[in-house]
């Protein structure tokens, strides 16, 4: 057992339901209690999304403890099938129901014998996988059910696309910024001169997963998720993957150069050189920031990194390197591929912290004192606590986080909001501080409010307890509200009685 | 809609349970809020941990009294002692809390693993010197609010049951305190406790924010009935004293195993009544009580008189409009009658479980409500089925549908309006005073729609309805 108050990574069906409902007509069926259903809440009210999250439980209660679930998985999965056609059936165990240790392949296979759609079985062991795990795995298992399905069909399209091309691995429903990076990576893409022959889970069908290796090659840029679906390719096809995250200036470079190679190797003769030199030096803002007066004023600043491997890595390299930000220490909550983190940003900071626990991470912020924090919603309310501002650089996040303008995080506009996100960080972390050595702003304080400022009116101690157990913002109003009653009736005395009278006469 | 020949009493129809809801664990955001000197541990799995992370939003930032106990394989395959890893963990929040009660709360794992929590805790509040109540509170068994029955049913077994002779802490609510307290402001208690008349010990019992206690505490004040208890009180340590032969009453609808527990075990004589929301639902809960005390009320029908009159701007937003209620929270059969005196049509009542008997009294207002008011009895639907429901909703189209987050924004892009029916369940909605808050929240989105209508995008989904 573990004492925990708060959780980076989510349960693995999170993942697999992320998968499935990116998907274009994917439905998911949980086999779960009731109330575990919360997905769909996460995903209506995160990604203010319009259409019905296409994810159902099949309940588990007293009774399927008692008798097992029997025939009612596969009456939901056929159900299901039934009422909303979908390509594919995905039966999600959840922690509960894995205990159970119900026979769910066996389920499956029975309802496949009865539905017009492809059913699967998530294959993922919730007491061992998380969230992003799960999402990597489902994801393979999904491409590999639609390839070797397509391969013993006689299916599989021959060859490659006539020119070159990429499919775009690893965007989901709730991932950081996800969305806003798909469209940066397409542009991206097409100002290279590559085709995107597909973008998978997000919005992708099923039906079209068959034609996956036509393209070039694979660019993952996420390292959670995607990567098992590119390796099961390139084992399997002899697809080569480009897997750096193209964030920030010189990754994004990186990034780009690797393709030119991959490329290359297949008879392109592409040269990106004068694309990269360009879009570094005179389209992106971000290069010419690091030369700036601006940014020469955060040099040594120290800052602490805290986030999934792709974000809090990228994030670190661009202080480091492309900002002169003293980076005192990295950290990552991706515990199980921690080996991968280290390497990428050992020589970029001081200490790297690998931990799934915030009370640490809390821990290390206090005693570092950095200037500023880039990490998810727990460390940006850490900084409020401690006085530090932080910018939110990875999930677990808010529905804050979920902008409707574009903010890529990814590309040479990535980089540009990066710098923005960096840069806004720093100056408000000054400016607090110059408030506190000049003491405050300097304007006059606001003496009276309103016209009943000045009180005539007794209030009780009861009363008087009442109306601060009011919320601050609306307590003026409420006080000035119930003033207004008593003098209107001429009342001297406000008493409970009063003011609760005062707010059933006029809403206060 | 379509209005068929008016049927004679209420129909209850149950469905698949294939129903969206939240798990009876998230009574801990509310709990530990009210109960300030409590810690509330939830036994289970990261699906628990992060739901909670997720539902309560921000509040958990607050230095919650709450955390998970997470289990991990070792604990579900017995490899590692359930007795000393609790002991562990209950020791770390005594050090780092110092709570006056730990409550352990049951999830669908330890059900599964029939962990023996009921069995271990005496045990350990020996150890510990920290009383530890547990409530199984697990979606195997419950929905939603029903969290908070099985806590204060459990609560209701650790209240005292003497009043105690010496007092130590004064607490400025607690009546019997009170009473006892001669020393201090002698006048002022003597001229208070002249106002109540004399009836035997009332307990009531459901959490509600403090406002609203003290609200609903001076309306049965006004009536000359004093409130000796609330189960929960504001700390652990002021639990009320309940004998046998107390009376107690419910204020919310979901409280049934509460109220049984208070029947059976302490020997309370329970007073079913309406629960007191909405005007309507105030003054039927009042004038029970009175009844039951043989007092005459004072005063209730101006009083509710009042209130409909300050609601009257609402009411017109409202009034003639139809209402769907997908259930989720048992608030359900008390809101729907609230709304239908308010004039409103409601066509179909979703529920998750609903006891005929705690209930007997509302249901019966509800039924006289819709005779009165001349409109048809809704259906009551037990554990609804989602998908059926969105069918309905499609088809009969109403003016606004009570729904759970899952719903809402796909609705509204289809052009349908919504209210979260969480929202009442945090919001303070008991009293003749809160009245105008659930109208507040039912009209908001019908409000939304004039200040938004003539843009011409109430639908914004582009193929028509698929759900």
């Amino acid at each position: 057992m573990k004492l925990a108050y708060w959780m980076y990574a989510g349960p693995a069906h999170i993942g697999t339901l992320r998968i499935a409902s990116s998907f274009n007509n994917v439905h998911a069926i949980m086999h779960a209690p009731l109330g575990d259903d919360y997905f769909n809440v996460m995903r209506s009210m995160l990604e203010r999304e319009r259409n019905y999250t296409p994810v159902t439980a099949s309940i588990v209660d007293r009774n399927v403890l008692a008798r097992g679930s029997q025939e009612k998985v596969v009456d939901n999965i056929v159900r299901k099938d039934r009422e909303e056609t979908p390509d594919l059936i995905v039966l999600t165990p959840t922690c509960t129901s894995s205990i159970l240790q119900e026979d769910l392949q066996n389920f499956v296979e029975r309802a496949r014998m009865d539905a017009k759609g492809d059913v699967m079985l998530a294959d993922v062991n919730h007491y061992r996988v998380n969230e992003l795990q799960a999402a990597d795995r489902t994801l393979q298992q999904i491409v590999q059910f639609y390839l070797e399905k397509a391969r013993k069909k006689g299916e599989l399209p021959e060859g490659k696309t006539e020119k070159p091309s990429v499919n775009i691995i690893g965007l989901t429903t709730l991932g950081f910024h996800n969305n806003h990076d798909c469209t940066e990576l397409k542009r991206l893409m097409g100002d290279l001169g590559i085709e995107v022959n597909q973008v998978i889970p997000d919005g992708a069908s099923v039906h079209n997963l068959k034609t996956l290796p036509r393209a070039w090659f694979n660019l993952v840029p996420y390292r959670e998720v995607g990567l098992m679906a590119a390796q099961y390719l390139e084992t399997e096809f002899g697809m080569p993957y480009v897997g750096i995250t193209p964030m920030g200036i010189v990754e994004t470079a990186r990034c780009i150069r690797k393709i030119q190679q991959v490329l290359n190797a297949q008879g392109a003769q592409v040269d990106y050189e004068d694309f990269i030199d360009t879009q570094t030096r005179f389209v992106s803002q971000a290069a010419w920031f690091s030369r700036s007066i601006d940014c020469q004023n955060l040099t040594g600043k120290k800052a602490v990194v805290f986030g999934d491997n792709t974000h809090a890595a990228a994030i670190t390299k661009i202080l480091a390197r492309e900002m002169g930000i003293h980076v005192v220490l990295a950290g990552t909550y991706c515990k199980y591929d921690a080996d991968w983190f280290r390497e990428q940003v050992s020589e970029y900071c001081d200490q790297v912290l690998i931990s799934d626990d915030n009370a640490q991470i809390g821990d290390a912020i206090a005693r570092l004192e950095p200037s500023a924090i880039f990490g998810t919603q727990m460390e940006r309310h850490v900084g409020k606590r401690l006085d530090i501002p932080c910018g939110v650089i990875a999930a677990p996040i808010h529905i804050q986080n979920f902008p409707v303008g574009y903010k890529p995080f990814v590309g040479y506009e990535g980089a540009n909001q990066i710098v923005d996100l960096v840069y806004n960080s720093f100056t408000l972390g000054m400016e607090d501080h110059l408030l506190e050595i000049f003491g405050g702003h300097d304007t006059k304080e606001v003496i009276t409010k309103g016209i009943s400022a000045e009180s005539d009116l007794n209030w009780t101690k009861e009363a008087q307890a009442e109306l601060n157990k009011v919320p601050g913002f609306v307590r003026g109003k409420v006080k000035r509200n119930t003033e207004k009653f008593a003098r209107d009736r001429g009342i001297a005395q406000i008493s409970l009685e009063v003011m609760y009278a005062a707010k059933e006469a006029v809403g206060a | 809609m379509t209005v068929a020949q008016e049927p004679q009493a209420l129909t209850f129809e149950c469905e698949t349970g294939n129903y969206h809801t939240f798990c009876p664990i998230s009574c801990v955001a509310w709990l530990y809020q009210k109960i300030e000197d409590s810690f509330f541990l939830v036994i289970g799995t990261k699906t628990c941990g992060y739901f909670l992370q997720n539902a309560m939003g921000v509040m958990i930032f607050a230095e919650p009294r709450y955390a998970m106990a997470e289990l991990e394989e070792g604990d579900i395959s017995a490899q590692l002692n359930d007795y000393e890893e609790l002991k562990r963990l209950c020791l770390q929040i005594k050090r780092d809390r110092n709570p006056s009660v730990i409550v352990w709360i049951g999830t669908c794992t330890t059900e599964i693993i029939k962990m023996d929590l009921e069995g271990l805790a005496p045990k350990l509040e020996g150890e510990l010197g920290i009383p530890i109540v547990v409530a199984r509170a697990n979606g195997l068994d419950y929905a939603f609010t029903q969290g908070e029955d099985t806590v204060l049913a459990a609560m209701a077994a650790r209240c005292p049951s003497q009043t105690p002779v010496a007092e130590g802490e004064k607490s400025d609510r607690n009546a019997i305190q009170k009473l006892l307290n001669f020393g201090k402001k002698k006048e002022e208690v003597v001229q208070e406790e002249s106002e109540y008349r004399d009836h035997p010990p009332l307990v009531l019992f459901g959490s509600l924010p403090d406002p609203v206690v003290t609200q609903l505490t001076l309306e049965l004040k006004k009536q000359g009935i004093k409130v000796s208890g609330w189960l929960p009180a504001k700390r652990y340590t002021e639990l009320p004293v309940i004998e046998e032969g107390y009376y107690v009453a419910g204020v919310n609808p979901f409280l049934s195993r509460t109220a049984t527990t208070l029947m059976r075990r302490r020997k309370c004589k329970l007073i079913g009544a309406p629960f007191p929301i909405g005007p309507d639902g105030t003054r039927a809960w009042i004038e029970k009580i009175c009844s039951v005390f043989n007092i005459e009320p004072q005063g209730l029908a101006e009083r509710e008189q009042q209130i409909w009159e300050s609601l009257e701007d609402y009411l017109q937003i409202i009034r003639g409009k139809t209402v769907f209620f997908m259930g989720d929270n048992l608030l359900e059969i008390s809101q729907a009658r609230f709304l239908i005196r308010c004039g409103m049509i409601v066509p179909e009542i979703g529920i998750p479980y609903m006891d005929k008997r705690y209930q007997g009294a509302e249901l019966a207002l509800l039924e006289k409500t819709c005779q009165e008011m001349g409109t048809p009895l809704p259906k009551i639907i037990e554990k609804p089925d989602n998908y059926n429901q969105l069918q309905r909703i499609h088809e009969m189209q109403p003016d606004l549908v009570i729904t759970g987050m899952a719903h809402a924004n796909p609705l509204e892009a289809r052009g349908i309006n919504t209210k979260w029916s969480v929202e009442f369940t945090f919001a303070q909605i008991h009293g003749f005073t809160n009245a105008r808050d659930i109208l507040e929240l039912v009209t908001r989105p019908l409000r939304r729609n004039n200040s938004l209508k003539d843009l011409g995008w109430d639908k914004l989904v582009k193929e028509d309805a698929k759900v």
